[in-house]
């Protein structure tokens, strides 16, 4: 119980604290300070009234009792330091309300002035509450590595004066984006990788996004995409194996996430909604659908392609055109993109290939592909693929 | 805040810029310097007037020329106060537009207000 206040408090939690103090760091440390006390005395004396209040209201009274202390850190906060000349200090009020801040600490985490894997680690750390360590072993860096770039994004906020604000509306497409790519790189992250966890973290944060801004039909969208792909979760793998689409065993699918991800897609669309996050979902739900509508797929991703000009989504186009047209037409399409070090271009090139009964070329470009994969399920799958192929005569 | 906009030019663009271009530019960039945000500038004649000091075993050492040879080299500083970053990047890249040149950059820092203890 205890567990799940915190760690859907966490946001709200840093969030105020970040826009009282304007400084990341002074705000996480407070705050854990906070739920420290919190795991302490509520199990003993109660969960309060209001359990978000209390959190704030503590964690910004260990941050002013902390400045006093250091009464440097007083200077550069100035507000905060004529609270402190006129000794205010908050008492407890069960009814305080606070301003949820959060859309204003995504906005700031994600803020193109970061690199994006600042972005990305610090996303996880102040939104969704992941620990430095846990962030570290999910990208699969050192902890010392992660510490440090957490560390240098959350002090490049505070003395460049990144702001804490929504954008103003000329701005907003832009950063929304932007803070859309950072989710969807998360849940990718745990999708490929097989690490679920990411890939939920992913998903919360993406209801927080529809939460903070329902009017905006790309957050839907993307939300949408995440649920409708990670229906499929369950059934994507047997016994440690990749299992195709086709071959997925349907009754494994998650109905309920995928009917919520149905209801949110026309919510986008209903939004008059037609960024590249609503053309998605509503492919990712086509693939869903059986017979696949492969001419309804191939349109989508033509319009996605003059959306974000990708020549990832051409190869995707790709695979439709070889269910429409067949692998050769398919092939023809490939082979005027520039995607050498790409994995999945070689093994869609490779599965072209070999249904074209051209079995050498096929086995080449299946072993480019295993060459740029990870060991693990997907490896296993490229390695089966191969063998047979080697066992069929040419 | 307070931002420096540290302004980097690239000397082949430059060479190759028509007078009439260049004249453009100027006028733009004028026009961007007498905007409030804008609170002081300063441009920097050519690094080939470029002489740097240093201090190497117990003497000073002049040389004629940049300390970085590059063929980018800074040109000037603009100092613009704004109330966040977002304001600075926006007088940036403004500038930037007007400039053109891909070669050219615009580097934005903040300015540490902090008082110099020591001494």
């Amino acid at each position: 119980m205890l567990e799940q206040v915190f760690r859907d408090d966490w946001g709200r939690v840093v969030a105020s604290l970040v826009g009282y103090l304007r400084d990341v760091e002074l705000a996480e440390e407070a705050a854990q300070e906070a739920f420290a006390l919190a795991a302490e005395r509520w199990p003993r004396d109660g969960v309060p009234a209001n359990p978000t209040g209390w959190l704030i209201t503590t964690a910004r009274n260990r941050a002013i009792d902390r400045i006093r202390r250091d009464r440097t850190l007083a200077l550069k906060t100035e507000q905060l330091g004529r609270e402190l000349e006129e000794g205010v200090e908050e008492t407890m009020d069960e009814t305080a309300t606070f301003p949820d801040e959060r859309l204003e600490l995504v906005f700031a985490c994600c803020h193109p002035a970061l690199g994006l894997d600042a972005q990305v680690g610090l996303t996880l750390r102040t939104l969704g509450g992941l620990s430095t360590e846990e962030i570290a072993r999910a990208f699969l860096v050192p902890f010392e590595t992660m510490s440090k770039r957490l560390t240098r994004a959350k002090h490049k906020i505070r003395d460049a004066g990144i702001p804490f604000a929504v954008p103003s509306d000329h701005l907003l497409p832009e950063r929304l984006d932007a803070v859309l790519a950072v989710v969807y790189l998360i849940f990718n992250e745990g999708w490929g990788g097989g690490r679920v966890d990411l890939s939920a973290e992913a998903i919360r944060l993406g209801r927080s996004l529809v939460e903070l801004m329902p009017d905006e039909a790309e957050a839907r969208a993307l939300l949408a995409l995440m649920l409708i792909d990670h229906a499929r979760c369950a059934a994507r793998f047997q016994d440690g194996e990749l299992v195709l689409l086709d071959e997925q065993d349907r009754s494994l699918w998650n109905q309920q996430q995928i009917e919520e991800g149905r209801r949110l897609l026309e919510g986008a669309l209903a939004l008059h909604g037609s960024g590249p996050y609503v053309i998605q979902a509503a492919i990712a739900d086509l693939h869903l659908r059986e017979p696949r509508d492969w001419a309804e797929i191939e349109l989508l991703y033509q319009r996605l392609e003059q959306v974000t000009s990708s020549p990832v989504v051409t190869m995707n186009r790709a695979i439709a055109v070889a269910e429409l047209e067949g692998p050769r037409a398919a092939l023809a399409l490939l082979d005027r993109l520039d995607l050498a070090d790409y994995r999945y271009y070689h093994s869609t090139r490779a599965d072209l290939l070999r249904r074209l009964g051209r079995n050498d070329e096929a086995r080449a470009a299946y072993a480019r592909a295993l060459e740029l994969t990870l060991a693990g399920p997907e490896q296993r799958f490229l390695e089966g693929r191969l063998r047979d192929l080697c066992e069929s005569p040419e | 805040m307070k931002y420096a906009l540290v302004i980097y030019n690239n000397a082949e663009v430059l060479e190759r810029r028509a007078e009439e271009e260049r004249r453009r530019v100027v006028a733009g960039v004028a026009r961007v310097l007498e905007r409030p945000p804008v609170t002081a500038w300063v441009r920097l004649r050519d690094v080939e007037s470029a002489t740097t000091v240093r201090f190497e075993q117990g003497r000073t050492l002049l040389t004629d020329g940049p300390f970085v040879e590059s063929k980018d080299y800074l040109g000037g500083f603009i100092i613009v106060e704004t109330e966040s970053l977002d304001g600075a990047l926006a007088v940036a890249a403004e500038l930037e537009e007007l400039r053109g040149a891909s070669a050219c950059a615009i580097e934005v820092r903040p300015v540490n207000e902090e008082p110099l203890v020591g001494a």
